[in-house]
């Protein structure tokens, strides 16, 4: 029944898996991107708030206030970052329905553990982002007369989440091959389907190989895609040079190095 | 008389225990072009960062048609909107591009609608010789023009008064002379500027007043003919001596 050769046995699987196979590596990227995306956005918030500055003559109250959150998130990063996901998983989906009563669905529970746990490294990754941008930056906002506030989310975000895309795109992948941990708290995603096959064949070597396969696909997808995006955000090397009156719909626009092509062929007619 | 816009008295600032300005006082009327000129370190730029509230004033006062900007509950912003600032390092955003630059704060800070931010940006864009540059981005412009997009930003904003952080500092003497035209029309359309600089010729030049600093102090000021041609204090003397000859 099982063929005797290794390629023959993985198309078996592949014949009678696929199907799974294929569900199991959905639903680890679909959990990855949910993840990674909530993550940022956790990521982000904390990042956000624990680089507003604290001077002195600022009000009291909001200043205590601040410290307060500071030292929460603080917190949560610390704990987050420095317990395994996989003890977390556990702890979350089982303890708190054991000793708190909270009972949160499975898919619930997986989403919350990874995106908590992208949160804490992303809270850090934009706090750096943000740090790594020239203060040069925020005394041009500044001197034009923004508040910290416009400074953030018109300068400073938009040249900090730049420059963070590649670790954002680190931790999607890192997310992709974490799922695999969510298989303790029965999450049947792509590591829990290889298994079952291994298991139920005796053939590790086999699913494995096919689960190598379909995890490096989807990551490497994933890095190319976020390549892309990050050439998108760049924009253009070239610019446009206005060649006449600019709020005229109608005049001309030509690209920039073409410029020197031209004075360059004047300059050998003239010859 | 010309209205006083700004009046520096008592102003001091320290880093710590060091003591970067002491006891500054001077006025700046309408259409004044205020030149500070003295050795690096002697505290121009700290003046002027404090001008600009980019430093907080250890003590002392700035009075803003009268009113004191250095009191914490001055509201910063609403203040530098109307006192504008080109810096060494030109510190254009880097995201945006040079159009972009020069409408983010009509639009964002002052709230007036984008077709008139892009009308008025478009207009010093043209008065500075940057109007072809509009797609372009900050990266791809020379020193020369960026510091001329910088210029274009402060003043769409239509600012009472401009204060120059040593302009021309990180450019080559080629650039420096297309930077100190845009700023020497501007001083002749009667823009108040405060230009703290080493370029002593444009200070002669183009000046109302000349104010020359040194360790911190305000050593001599007055008009530029009086300050380059017949300096009294001895420290204006070896300066401007030492600069002749270098």
């Amino acid at each position: 029944m099982l063929p005797s050769d290794f390629i023959g046995r993985i198309f078996f699987i592949l014949d009678i898996y696929g199907i799974s196979l294929l569900r199991g590596a959905g639903i680890t990227i679909v959990i990855a991107l949910i993840s990674t995306f909530l993550g940022c956005v956790i990521g982000l918030i904390v990042g956000i708030i624990q680089t507003i500055p604290t001077y002195a003559g600022q009000n009291p109250v909001k200043r205590f206030f601040l410290g307060v959150v500071k030292f929460i998130l603080n917190a949560y990063i610390e704990i987050f970052r420095g317990t395994p996901m996989m003890v977390q998983a556990m702890f979350i989906y089982y303890g708190l329905a054991k000793v708190f009563g909270i009972f949160m669905d499975m898919w619930s529970a997986a989403i919350f553990i990874v995106s908590i746990n992208t949160g804490a490294y992303m809270a850090e990754t934009v706090r750096g982002g943000i740090l790594s941008i020239d203060p040069g930056q925020t005394e041009g906002a500044k001197s034009i007369g923004m508040t910290h506030y416009q400074t953030m989310l018109y300068i400073i975000l938009p040249q900090a989440i730049r420059n963070i895309m590649p670790q954002i795109g680190n931790n999607l992948i890192i997310n992709i091959k974490d799922t695999c941990v969510l298989s303790v708290i029965s999450i049947v995603e792509l590591f829990y389907v290889a298994r079952g096959i291994a298991g139920t064949y005796y053939t590790y070597f086999e699913a494995f190989t096919i689960a190598m396969v379909i995890y490096f696909i989807l990551t490497f997808i994933c890095s190319r895609i976020l390549r892309w995006i990050e050439r998108k955000m760049d924009g253009p090397d070239n610019y446009d040079l206005a060649t006449s009156d600019t709020l005229m719909h109608t005049s001309g626009m030509y690209t920039h190095p073409k410029v020197y092509g031209k004075k360059l062929g004047e300059e050998e007619r003239r010859d | 008389m010309r209205d006083v816009i700004l009046e520096v008295q008592h102003l001091s600032k320290s880093f710590g225990k060091n003591s970067v300005l002491r006891d500054i006082d001077f006025t700046v009327r309408l259409g004044d072009v205020t030149s500070i000129i003295g050795a690096s370190g002697s505290g121009k730029s700290t003046l002027l960062r404090c001008i600009n509230l980019l430093e907080e004033p250890t003590s002392g006062k700035i009075l803003f048609h009268g009113q004191n900007i250095a009191d914490h509950g001055s509201d910063a912003s609403s203040y530098r909107a109307k006192v504008g600032m080109v810096f060494q390092s030109f510190n254009l955003f880097n995201n945006m591009t040079v159009l972009q630059n020069c409408m983010i704060g009509i639009t964002k800070v002052l709230k007036h609608p984008k077709s008139e931010a892009k009308e008025r940006a478009m207009h010093y864009l043209e008065k500075v010789g940057m109007a072809p540059y509009i797609n372009a981005k900050p990266r791809q412009l020379s020193g020369g023009q960026k510091q001329r997009v910088a210029i274009a930003r402060a003043l769409a904003m239509e600012p009472e008064m401009l204060l120059f952080d040593e302009p021309t500092s990180a450019l080559d003497p080629q650039m420096v002379g297309e930077v100190l035209a845009v700023m020497r029309t501007l001083a002749q359309e009667g823009l108040t500027m405060i230009v703290v600089t080493h370029e002593m010729a444009f200070a002669k030049e183009v000046s109302t007043n000349v104010v020359f600093m040194s360790n911190g102090v305000i050593c001599e000021s007055g008009e530029p003919s009086a300050i380059f041609d017949t300096p009294s204090d001895p420290k204006t003397q070896e300066f401007l001596f030492r600069f002749r000859n270098n």
